[in-house]
């Protein structure tokens, strides 16, 4: 579980990132962190592993304060996969890349072959298995550096916008993936502008703006809600927009998912014919 | 990475800064020279306190504080290695006979440490301030003027340019290979040299991946397509620079007849009066 209380933290350059932040996100939990650049969105999550700590507040991890631990041991509970995937690579191959982190934490040979394997698998990069990271193409690099967190199989995942220089079957993918991890009882934290991508999950969703969140919600009742939005420098899901322009037709105005928005445009096709 | 706090420009306008950039290398050359010249205590603790002055008015005192601080490491270093060499071999330093364990050849010794010391710190000291006060444009024109080839102009404004950039994006790396258990400060000297190879190589791939697409989007602009450029500002000396030179010029009078007639009195011998 991850407790924010009363955040505060401000820059050594002295720019107030964060103001007053409370949120508590339970084990299990899938969360979507949105809004404008420099909402301090990446900042607050940077708080979740210990790379940064409270200038003033605290921030808890299954009951631990970020303040009294290092980034290595609170990272074995809170994995990031940070945006940029050529900020991480360095390793002369995928493997070596893979099994750094799981070196680190000192896990045996035998385990660490078998957690490689297994995070190979998963992402679909098993045939790059004795190929230099820097000969793979943008999206397979940065499977590559999911797979290295995935790898020691942390309780809490934060990604910092996956979707980025994504293709849409990779999105899907990642999407697919993503789910699937949630339904694993894995607390999935994404930092995000992509309101499709936050649409087709349907998480809970928390909306920042200049250092406070703004809102704290589900995804159909915060991007659903086009004043609350416009405040967040996001525009609603293309189908909300659809729905909210039609609603003078009796439309429903919390729609965010296709197939939702198919299935009462049908019913309303039939009613009427 | 605090050590090149101090050479990030901002830009903010006060005297200093309206100086042109030459005067003030010209004026950083002379404290150059002059910390060169002298290794007395007494006339390089002068010598440190002569930028303080451009230090307020140009109020750029935290960011330079913080590249002292950042440079704090490797004074102490040379500290330590001037006194110990002085300790071994103290035949080069006047009035000490070896082996040293007079309380006098103490206190000559450690004078000496601490004018080695001083003299590093003054360097860093004036060219931080030179740095702070000098936007890489500027640099970059008054380079220009002094005939320099304009390649080698901008090569050296970019590299200025992106020394902030190469810092920020370090701390990144840095963060990002801690979120996967790295822990630098562990292990012995040589280990802790091995820390950072996950740190080094993402640099230096990414900045020559950056390099290189800075050269094809300055081709893609007609980079060198004109022999003869033309600038929309031109460097003008105006009477504050005018003043600077004939300060620098006279300091460096006075130092090199200091130097050459006037024996500086030691810190031992003043207090031994």
């Amino acid at each position: 579980m991850l407790e924010v209380k009363d955040l505060f933290y401000a820059y050594p350059t002295g720019l107030e990132a964060l103001k007053g932040i409370n949120l508590t996100v339970d084990d299990g939990e899938f969360l979507a962190v949105m809004g404008q650049n420099g909402a301090g969105k990446t900042t607050l999550v940077k708080h979740f592993n210990g790379l940064l700590k409270p200038t003033s507040g605290e921030v808890l991890v299954d009951g631990v304060s970020t303040r009294d631990v290092s980034v290595a041991k609170l990272a074995r509970t809170v994995g990031f996969v940070f945006q940029n995937p050529d900020h991480q690579l360095f390793s002369e191959s995928v493997e070596e890349e893979i099994a750094f982190a799981l070196k680190n934490f000192g896990f045996e040979e035998t385990v660490i072959e078998k957690q490689v394997t297994w995070a190979l698998n998963l992402l679909d990069v098993l045939e790059y298995r004795k190929t230099s990271p820097f000969m793979l193409s943008g999206g397979e690099r940065k499977r590559v550096a999911l797979a290295s967190i995935l790898a020691w199989d942390p309780n809490v995942i934060i990604l910092d916008e996956p979707t980025i220089g994504q293709d849409h079957q990779q999105k899907e993918k990642l999407q697919q993936f993503i789910l699937q991890l949630n339904a694993q009882k894995k607390t999935v934290v994404v930092v995000t502008h992509d309101v499709e991508f936050v649409a087709e999950c349907n998480p809970r969703v928390i909306l920042m703006r200049q250092g406070k969140v703004l809102v704290d919600g589900k995804a159909e009742k915060i991007l659903t809600d086009p004043e609350l939005l416009l405040q967040a420098s996001i525009v609603p899901p293309q189908i909300t927009q659809i729905f909210l322009e039609l609603a003078d037709f009796g439309l429903p105005t919390d729609v965010i998912d296709v197939h939702v928005a198919t299935k009462v445009l049908l019913n309303r096709l039939r009613g009427q014919s | 990475m605090s050590v090149f706090e101090g050479f990030k420009f901002r830009k903010v306008s006060s005297v200093v800064h309206n100086l042109d950039p030459r005067v003030k290398f010209f004026f950083v050359l002379v404290l150059f020279v002059m910390a060169v010249l002298f290794t007395n205590f007494l006339a390089l603790l002068v010598l440190f306190l002569v930028p303080l002055p451009f230090v307020f008015v140009a109020k750029v005192n935290r960011q330079w504080l913080r590249s002292l601080r950042g440079a704090a490491l490797l004074a102490i270093f040379i500290f330590a290695t001037n006194f110990i060499f002085g300790y071994f071999y103290p035949t080069s330093l006047s009035g000490i006979t070896q082996p040293v364990d007079t309380l006098f050849e103490y206190v000559v010794l450690l004078e000496r440490s601490v004018a080695m010391t001083l003299r590093f710190v003054v360097l860093i000291s004036s060219f931080s301030v030179f740095f702070l006060t000098t936007s890489p444009d500027h640099l970059g024109l008054a380079l220009q003027q002094s005939h320099v080839p304009y390649e080698f102009c901008f090569a050296f404004t970019t590299a200025v340019r992106f020394v902030p950039v190469l810092a920020d994006e370090a701390q990144t790396i840095m963060d990002a290979q801690k979120a996967r258990g790295l822990e630098l400060e562990r292990g012995n000297l040589f280990k802790r040299v091995r820390n950072y190879i996950p740190i080094l190589i993402p640099l230096i791939v990414n900045a020559i991946r950056r390099s290189l697409e800075l050269a094809e989007s300055m081709e893609s602009r007609a980079w060198g397509a004109s022999k003869k450029r033309t600038n929309l500002y031109e460097l003008k000396l105006k009477r504050a620079d005018y003043v600077l030179v004939v300060i620098s010029v006279l300091m460096l009078i006075c130092a090199v007849y200091v130097w050459l007639f006037v024996p500086v009195p030691s810190l031992t011998t003043l207090l031994s009066l």
